[in-house]
């Protein structure tokens, strides 16, 4: 909180400049659109609509988010015009949410994440006894990152807001049966998550079904006390579901078939679901499911090779599919793949692949755009290189920590992939450098790429360079890399945002430098560990002004000169 | 039983269901059930009396509770002379000859005015009909009388005497066939019509029976049975010849059902709500159970403290070829009576007993946890009393379930009912150990409501089979009447005395626990 009112007070002066400025280009605006101008005795802005003066301000926003509170502070005209126009709210204290609320009566999204603590009493004040006026207005509140607040919190937020429509209440695990009736009462609920409630049980569920019909989305991930029953009602009352996550939950084939027979569900989350097995998979009549598109099973401990093949059958237009973690990738599973044509996603993180496992995937999911092999046992050059040849639509791949495939793959990968968007190759400690140039040389449509721990050198970022549309750029552990490939990358790739440079050795400030100037998007730079790094570096990454993520741990020729700039 | 049933009609089908289900379970024991209920429902109806009945025919609860001048006499006699165990008490014999008398010279006084009468009037029938029904409960008590009579006759004679003795024989044909006459001749359609085995069959029934009263081994025990078919229309053999009594006490509207394979029996309110079935012979004092009533007969003397006195009375076998019996319910206009169209009889007396107390009696019985729930049966409440509290699923619209299923299931049917909390702040501590805590309680719970009442209907039938057997032996399966069953009580006491006063209990029961077994 200091922190952040220190911030307020750096910024004042910078401020000021920008009100003025803000001011005259609304001013500017305002006397551009009105059909008669207006008299200099008329305040500018109250002839101005407010349809249009959003607009002027919902670009002053984009352009600088500060901008919008210097022009607030410009005149009374300006505060009002501010407090009405402003959507989000987002308090840092839960203290501050009856005055919030007040000023700006007219938000609709309410998120809170900042508020590790928000007590009953403030929400029912706030939400209660608050804005008379409008009490109406939000339609989204996010709770998720808060806690102390209980079932009254909730019963206050409920019958104040008519109009709510997202409630985000994830993590709150003291949450149960009773902040669910509650919650039930927002008629109008349209997305919802109940995330880690882990008191909830079946009647907070059942409360939650009958009272929410509208139900969009809905988490209950991580909500260990509900069972079969709960989530049977819910299949029953809550027709409308398209998102469903019951990640974690207790469910079995007693209501998976019940679920998935919802009619217009489109996207089911089965994390670690262990009650998901074979019965329950083979207990899916045939297209049971024909809205779903994507399906997550990912660590269902207790499902084979068998049981998806079976399931399979079932979700005829599925997009996405997800098996990390679940069963060995055998070829007549993969082969039954065939019966989703559609599949475009295909995620097989942690599986064992059975002889030909991968080279079924080459002939049966032609369409595949995106595939995960990463950490999986058995995936070999041969396989790799044969899938790859078929797989003419793919834009990604994963295979991080296929520790078995060399260079062949790499070539075979390389050339068939020229339209790769992102390739993840983490650890991938056979492949030489030699062949991490073919990357660049092929793919130069690429938009992520990971070579954390690699043999990556100055030849291999040389050719990168070509890849000017990067925007993500994992180079971790590459010990070989300097500043001379750095400043390739920094010179051709203005579009990046996100690089990792985690314990790079041969890195100085230079080559931060060139990034810094190279690439003013950047958002997030991880420079842990790379011992050599002094404050220039971080005087030159002031510089970029969406910086929001900087790792510098283990670097100890910074300062505090630098750190203050 | 869920006990969450709340409207009438709810009460009447579990009441119905648990009926059944208790005399499906009580099916090995039906016989002994049945007979044992019957015997409990030996009750006065102080509207039945005669004018001019002797002193000891008075109130039947005098009778029972405070044993009139003969039957303390018998009393005296039986404590004083235990030696005359293998004697017959003339004094006794003489004075029942002389009531005899008495009681068949006042039905003949009421048959003679009947007879002025409908020479008169033509029109007071219902009137008529009384008096039938009085005739016929008078003729049929007289029958019982000379039979008991004749009964304590039979202890004096040894077993051989008796099998070769033809005159026994014909006391039994002549013990059997007046009641048949006698029946007949009162016109009781009823009892014809209910039985649907023609005359042939029952004379046939009838020598087959006295053969076998011939052949048997225990000639007393035959002795007794035998009037009884005849006085059941020779349909059946023992005691079910009481209920067709009884029937035509109540008014002979014994119908033949469309399944016409059953007889069915009607007993009185009174006899259904009788809060005793055991009576001490000797002090009248009343108890529910017969195990109770031994146990209290040991303060009457040794004899009785003997272990074939105390002993459970063996249930015999041959219970096969019982007759198919059913009840009715007094209940005029209810489903269980017999005059309803879509007439359903209940199986057991127990089941008459259960739902008459259900269905037609003040739910006296409060639940003290609830008090909302409210029984007719002692049996429910407590049944009751084990769940209540434990409805703790409770939906918005106020109903509430023992099961967690149950709740969604109904959940799930109605539109806009919801699962409700019923104590919030409770519940939201709770609510993480439910899944964990609540199993092994409910376990617990589920293991006791399961073992409970099956042992501790075990028990009940069990003394059940005593009850019945024992009830037998102190009272006479012809002392339903309150006339008749005052007579018993001051005949018994002699027979079975005269008889055997050290075995009196066992013969006794056995005696009469074989003819439950027969019939």
């Amino acid at each position: 909180m200091a922190a952040a009112a220190s911030h307020q007070q750096q910024h004042r002066h910078p401020k000021r400049r920008r009100l003025a400025l803000s001011l005259s280009l609304s001013l500017s605006l305002s006397l551009s659109f009105s059909p008669s101008p207006a008299p200099a005795a008329a305040p500018p802005l109250d002839t101005l609509a407010d349809e249009l003066l959003f607009l002027v301000l919902d670009r002053v926003a984009q352009a600088d988010p500060r901008a919008l509170k210097s022009f607030a502070l410009a005149s009374r005209a300006c505060h009002a015009a501010e407090s009405r126009h402003r959507r989000t709210l987002r308090p840092l204290r839960a203290d501050l949410l009856p005055a919030a609320l007040a000023r700006y009566p007219c938000a609709t999204h309410l998120d809170l994440s900042l508020c590790a603590r928000v007590p009953d009493a403030a929400l029912a004040s706030a939400l209660v006894s608050g804005p008379s006026s409008c009490p109406s207005a939000l339609r989204a509140v996010d709770l998720s990152r808060s806690r102390g607040f209980g079932a009254a919190g909730v019963a206050a937020l409920a019958p104040s807001c008519p109009g709510l429509a997202d409630l985000d209440l994830s993590n709150g695990v003291d949450l149960g049966d009773a902040a669910a009736a509650e919650v039930a009462r927002a008629k109008g609920l349209r997305r919802l998550s109940l995330a880690r409630w882990k008191p909830l049980t079946d009647m907070g569920v059942g409360c939650v079904a009958v009272g929410c019909a509208e139900l969009r989305e809905l988490s209950l991930k991580w909500c260990l006390g509900v069972s079969d029953l709960g989530i049977q009602l819910l299949a029953l009352k809550c027709r409308k579901l398209t998102r469903l996550d019951l990640s974690y939950t207790m469910i079995t084939k007693d209501s998976f078939p019940a679920i998935t027979k919802l009619p217009n569900l489109q996207q089911l989350t089965l994390v670690g679901c262990i009650g998901i097995d074979d019965d329950a998979l083979g207990s899916l009549d045939k297209e049971c499911s024909k809205s779903l598109q994507v399906l997550d099973m990912s660590q269902c401990q207790n499902i084979t090779d068998v049981g998806v093949s079976s399931m399979l059958k079932s979700v005829p237009n599925l997009l996405e599919l997800d098996l990390s973690y679940c069963c060995p990738v055998t070829p007549s599973m993969v082969r039954s793949l065939q019966k989703i044509p559609k599949l475009r996603t295909l995620k097989l993180e942690g599986c064992k692949f059975m002889t030909d496992g991968l080279k079924a995937i080459g002939t049966s999911c032609v369409s595949l755009r995106e595939l995960s092999l990463s950490k999986c046992s058995g995936v070999t050059d041969t396989e790799l290189s044969f899938a790859v040849s078929r797989l003419k639509n793919l834009l990604k791949l994963d295979i991080t920590c296929c520790r078995n495939i060399t260079d062949v793959s790499l070539a075979a990968l390389t050339s068939s992939f020229t339209s790769l968007i992102s390739l993840r190759m983490e650890s991938c400690s056979r492949v030489s450098s030699g062949a991490l140039q073919l990357i660049g040389k092929h793919c130069s449509h690429l938009e992520e790429l990971d070579l954390t721990d690699s043999d990556l050198d100055d030849e291999g970022l040389k050719a990168l360079a070509r890849c000017s549309e990067l925007l993500g750029l994992k180079i971790g552990i590459c010990l070989k890399i300097s500043d001379e490939g750095l400043t390739h990358i920094g010179r051709s790739c203005p579009k990046l945002r996100d690089i990792d440079l985690y314990r790079c050795g041969g890195l100085s400030d230079d080559g931060i430098i060139q990034i810094a100037q190279g690439c003013p998007m950047l958002e997030s730079i991880n420079l842990s560990y790379c011992t050599e790094i002094t404050d220039r570096s971080l005087i030159s990454l002031s510089k970029c002004a969406k910086l929001n993520t900087l790792e510098i741990r283990g670097c100890p020729r910074v300062s505090s000169i630098g750190l203050s700039k | 039983m869920e006990g969450r049933m709340t409207s009438l009609e709810a009460t009447m089908k579990a009441s119905s269901t648990m009926a059944s289900s208790m005399a499906r379970n009580a099916d090995p024991d039906q016989q002994t059930l049945r007979s044992n209920s019957v015997e409990q429902f030996y009750f006065p109806r102080p509207g039945q009396s005669l004018p001019g009945i002797p002193p000891f025919f008075g109130p039947p609860s005098s009778s029972l509770y405070l044993p009139n001048d003969n039957e303390a006499k018998f009393g005296n006699q039986f404590e004083s002379n235990p030696s005359q165990n293998t004697d017959w008490d003339p004094q006794a014999i003489v004075s029942n000859l002389t009531f005899l008398e008495q009681k068949i010279k006042q039905v003949k006084d009421i048959v003679q005015s009947m007879n002025n009468r409908e020479n008169q009037v033509a029109g007071g029938s219902s009137e008529l009909a009384a008096k039938q029904q009085l005739i016929t409960a008078d003729l049929t008590s007289i029958i019982i009388q000379l039979i008991s009579t004749a009964g304590s006759l039979l202890p004096s004679m040894k077993n051989p005497l008796l099998s070769s003795n033809p005159a026994v024989r014909q006391l039994g044909n002549t013990l059997g066939s007046p009641m048949g006459f006698g029946m007949n001749a009162n016109q009781r359609p009823s009892v014809d019509s209910k039985t649907d085995i023609p005359d042939t069959g029952k004379t046939s029934d009838y020598d087959e029976l006295m053969n076998s009263l011939n052949t048997a081994q225990d000639e007393r025990d035959e002795l007794i049975k035998c009037p009884n078919p005849c006085g059941g229309e020779g349909s059946e053999p023992t005691p079910m010849e009481d209920h067709d009594v009884k029937e035509s006490d109540d008014g002979g509207e014994g119908e033949n059902l469309p399944p016409g394979s059953y007889v069915v029996l009607q007993l009185e309110k009174e006899e259904i709500l009788a809060p005793h079935t055991h009576f001490c012979l000797i002090c009248g004092k009343g108890f529910k159970r017969d195990a109770n009533l031994r146990m209290h007969m040991r303060g009457h003397g040794d004899e009785y403290k003997t272990p074939a006195a105390l002993a459970k009375p063996t249930k015999d076998s041959g219970a096969d070829h019982a007759p198919v019996t059913r009840y009715s319910c007094p209940f005029v206009g209810c489903k269980r009576n017999k005059e309803h169209k879509k007439f359903q009889p209940l199986k057991t007396i127990l089941c008459v007993k259960n739902h008459y107390k259900r269905s037609h009696c003040d739910k006296s019985y409060t639940c003290s946890r609830c008090n909302t729930k409210k029984f007719s049966v002692i049996a429910d409440l407590k049944t009751h009393e084990k769940h209540c509290g434990r409805d703790k699923w409770l939906c918005s619209c106020g109903t509430t379930f023992s099961r967690k299923d149950k709740l969604f299931g109904h959940v799930a049917l109605f539109q806009g009912h919801t699962p409700a909390l019923p104590m919030e702040d409770v519940k939201v501590s709770e609510a993480s150990e439910q899944p964990h805590d609540s199993e092994p309680m409910n376990e617990m719970a589920r293991s006791m409501v399961y073992s409970f009442p099956s042992s501790s209907s075990d028990g009940i039938s069990n003394l059940d089979m005593k009850m019945a057997d024992d009830v037998r032996g102190y009272f006479s399966p012809l002392s339903f009447d309150p006339c008749f069953g005052a007579l018993d009580d001051f005949t018994r006491p002699g027979f079975d005395i005269s008889e055997n006063p050290f075995s009196f209990l066992p013969s006794g029961s056995c005696s009469y626990g074989q003819q439950n077994g027969d019939s």
